[in-house]
């Protein structure tokens, strides 16, 4: 049997950490801070017919060499409607951009232009306008929001169905400190992307995010359950002794579980193309933390609250606070 | 076997011809193949020019925004989720939307003004044509209406073959114009410019006359089948100003028709039997699919500008052209994945569980083709997620298993235990979800965000039908697999 409990301020110390990393990331300060893609902020729409046959591929591989990689290419087809017809949709493009061939001053449309009639042969832009957001940004929010009222339901949910335990209501809160564990890691390995590979959080990204939520949960609530079961057969044991032993009988069952999920992932991310490579990513490190925070933070968080070391830890910290507010 | 046990076997059975027969028939009760999202699998493309007419610039954007919302509620209401519609220009609206065959049907649910409006009979006679005619005369212009009185009988129209008989029910003293209603014989006959001409049809609500229209409708229309005629119709209910309009308007009408037309066109005039003071109506007279689109744009409100079509076509996925093979080609190896590794490390039992996973699958795709579901990526994604909610189930039930048969139980008993000591933190670990599941779905639902209501359903859906397969479908095989020589490896389930 392994000690996890006793281990438990080391697991705490890690997350801590690398919440910290990803905190930092997420502050809008210069080239950091979450990225909003086109969905949420809108941009400009290209129209264009080419006169050979091209692929959506080799125009996006165009559109990214030049710092378009947000771009959207759709290919047009329908009765009246030219073969080769694309629609592109960019970030807003500039009136101005210099010329990389002439150093002049054009207009960025003019440029990509140049470039795809480069690489791909003749072509011609049809039609183009600016575009308002095919989601309000106040979706982000509004998500947002609605994991806070979900959350507060799982939470009371969880402390009625664990009932019969001691201070039960402790198990829905430690349930949702995993799951905003979660998200927070998530948001910031996103933010992390977003500062280095230019990753935006787009209407994907969103959904990635309440998929390792709903999965956390879940997860927290598999162990939650051994616990109750063990301290019901063995109700003179110390809490931390029924947890850690509650840990090691279902560890086996959480990696499993998650090695399932992840295998599902790892194909999606393989073979399923790059434009959902980022969306299966980050729901790859989501499931990675939502069964760490099921084992190593949700249950220890439980003992810590049980010891008091919960609330040694908090007063130490409004202390230091009212202490510098003082000082 | 017990009786119960062969009782569920034969559901499963009946459970799984089902969905084979739903998904292997491209056509099914209206639902062609799987919906799949624009990302995945492209859609329609639709694109407007609003017509702004003599709304001064400083509205015209609000306007737009607000015609933009109209049609986001429709597409939602329609079912589409994941939809995209986006103002473009100054003056534009494009609309990509998934899982429409025919461009038709998307014009008709998101271009349409929808304007209702409730219209009488009234028959305005130009004077100075009017004169007594004889009967065999078809057009004939006349000088005055003296002589004429209520109860007289005409004939109006613009040629003879389109004349119609009509009686005189009302006559303006001051400027001379009548009202009449179809019927009876014939012995007069008005001018060449007189055609029966539907006006508004007004009441009075606090005095002031106001005429009947789609605003004071509430927006709980639905679509019901007429109970004799067993034809489609829409039911409407009033408002309070509209049922007082309504009111005041069918005990006007009794026994005279009533228009009722959908931007000027008409769609039916049933002729007002009684009055109606309860706020309740019926639409009749189109087809199923045209009245499930009455019905939404009637609960979404008619568009405050008008649109003219600019291009409509087709797009491929936004996501790349061949992103749905790709994901499909994932999915399968994936699950080709996951049964090497269930039957590895749990043996027989995973082996079981694989099967159960293929039932599982099966249910979930019957599901979404038959609500429908439109599957996207973010779709796909609560899909994985409830794969390994599934599986999950089954590797608590086979954890408890080994524990029970480690711990010198026999098969059978370790087997019920099993099943009994993981049943607890199955239901709660799902419900869980499914309570999640629900808000957010609700919250996606009431506030707009499409994407979080799509993937809500597709997981919530997913969840439910997983303990399901785990809890009945395992079950059963693996009782069944009791009676069976295998049950005496006890290897084949304790690695």
């Amino acid at each position: 049997m392994i000690d996890f409990v006793g281990k438990r301020k080391l697991f705490f110390i890690i997350s801590v950490v690398i919440i910290l990393i990803g905190l930092v990331f997420i502050l809008p300060v210069g080239p950091m801070g979450l990225k909003w893609s086109i969905d949420f902020t809108g941009g400009s729409t290209i129209t264009m017919h080419f006169e050979q046959a091209v692929s959506q591929a080799e125009i996006m591989s165009v559109m990214t060499s030049l710092g378009h990689s947000e771009a959207k290419v759709q290919k047009a087809t329908g009765q009246g409607i030219s073969e080769n017809t694309f629609i592109v949709r960019t970030k807003k493009l500039e009136e101005h951009v210099q010329d990389p061939v002439t150093g002049n001053t054009i207009a960025e449309q003019q440029k990509i232009k140049e470039a795809l009639v480069a690489q791909l042969g003749a072509m011609e832009i049809t039609d183009s306008y600016d575009m308002t957001a095919t989601m309000a940004r106040s979706v982000a929010n509004k998500a947002v929001i609605a994991v806070v009222i979900a959350s507060i339901c799982i939470a009371l949910y969880v402390a009625w169905a664990f009932r019969k335990m001691k201070h039960a209501f402790r198990l829905g809160v430690c349930a949702i400190v995993a799951l905003i564990h979660d998200a927070v890691i998530c948001l910031g390995v996103y933010a992390l992307m977003g500062t280095f590979f230019a990753v935006e959080v787009d209407a994907m990204f969103i959904t990635a995010i309440l998929t390792v939520i709903g999965y956390s949960v879940n997860d927290t609530v598999v162990v939650y359950d051994r616990i109750r079961e063990n301290s019901l057969k063995n109700p003179g044991l110390p809490l931390a002794t029924v947890i850690n032993n509650s840990i090691n009988e279902t560890i086996a069952r959480s990696i499993n579980t998650s090695m399932t999920v992840l295998l599902v992932l790892l194909a999606l991310f393989l073979i399923g193309g790059p434009s959902i490579h980022n969306f299966v990513f980050i729901m790859f490190v989501g499931i990675i933390a939502g069964t760490y925070s099921s084992i190593f933070i949700a249950s220890p968080l439980l003992i810590e609250w049980e010891s008091g070391g919960l609330g040694r830890v908090l007063r130490r910290f409004s202390l230091r606070r009212r202490a510098l507010a003082k000082g | 076997m017990g009786r119960k046990h062969i009782i569920t076997l034969t559901a499963i059975m009946m459970v799984i011809v089902f969905c084979v027969f739903v998904l292997a028939k491209y056509d099914i009760w209206g639902h062609s193949g799987m919906t799949f999202g624009l990302d995945l699998k492209g859609g329609v493309y639709l694109e407007y020019q609003a017509d702004f007419g003599n709304i001064s610039s400083a509205d015209q954007q609000g306007r737009l925004a607000e015609t933009k919302n109209i049609i986001e509620k429709r597409v939602n209401a329609w079912g589409v989720t994941e939809s995209e519609v986006y103002v473009a220009g100054v003056d534009r609206i494009v609309i990509q939307l998934p899982g429409f065959e025919n461009i038709d049907d998307a014009k008709q649910l998101v271009g349409k003004t929808a304007e209702l409006i409730f219209r009488e009979q009234a028959i305005s006679i130009n004077t100075s044509l009017a004169s007594d005619v004889n009967a065999s005369d078809t057009l004939v212009a006349v000088a005055s209406v003296s002589g004429f009185g209520v109860g007289d009988v005409f004939v109006i129209g613009s040629t003879a073959s389109t004349a119609e008989m009509q009686t005189i029910v009302d006559i303006d003293s001051v400027n001379g114009a009548f009202s009449i209603t179809p019927g009876f014989a014939y012995s007069h006959l008005v001018g060449e410019n007189v055609i029966d001409q539907w006006t508004p049809a007004t009441g009075l609500v606090n005095g002031e006359e106001i005429a009947l229209t789609g605003i004071y409708l509430l927006p709980n229309c639905y679509v019901g089948l007429n109970q004799q005629t067993s034809k489609p119709e829409v039911l409407i209910s009033w408002n309070s100003d509209g049922a007082t309009l309504f009111s005041q308007i069918t005990t006007r009408l009794v026994g005279e028709p009533i228009g009722i037309f959908l931007d000027n066109g008409l769609i039916s005039a049933p002729v007002v039997n009684e009055p109606i003071p309860d706020g309740k109506g019926v639409i009749t007279g189109m087809s199923l699919d045209d009245a499930q689109t009455l019905a939404i744009q009637l609960n979404t409100g008619a568009l405050p500008l008008t649109l003219h079509e600019i291009r409509t076509q087709m797009v491929e996925p936004s996501l790349g052209e061949s992103s749905l093979r790709w994901s499909l080609l994932a999915g399968i190896i994936a699950l080709a994945l996951i049964f090497v590794f269930m039957t590895a490390y749990y043996r027989l039992p995973g082996f079981v569980s694989c099967i159960s996973l293929l039932i599982y699958g099966a249910m979930l795709l019957t599901i979404f083709k038959l609500v429908p579901v439109t599957l996207s990526a973010a779709g796909i994604a609560g899909v994985v997620v409830s794969i390994g909610m599934a599986i999950d189930a089954n590797v608590l039930i086979f954890e408890r298993l080994k524990e029970e048969l480690r711990g010198g139980k026999t098969l059978g008993l370790a087997m019920e235990l099993g099943f009994s000591r993981a049943w607890p933190a199955i239901r709660d670990s799902n419900l869980t979800t499914i309570i999640s599941c629900a808000v957010l779905f609700w919250f996606g639902n009431a506030f707009g965000a499409m994407s979080v209501m799509g993937f809500a359903l597709t997981l919530g859906i997913g969840v439910v039908v997983s303990m399901i397969t785990a809890i009945i479908v395992t079950r059963a095989f693996m009782r069944t697999i009791l009676y069976t020589p295998l049950a005496k490896s006890i290897k084949l389930f304790l690695p």
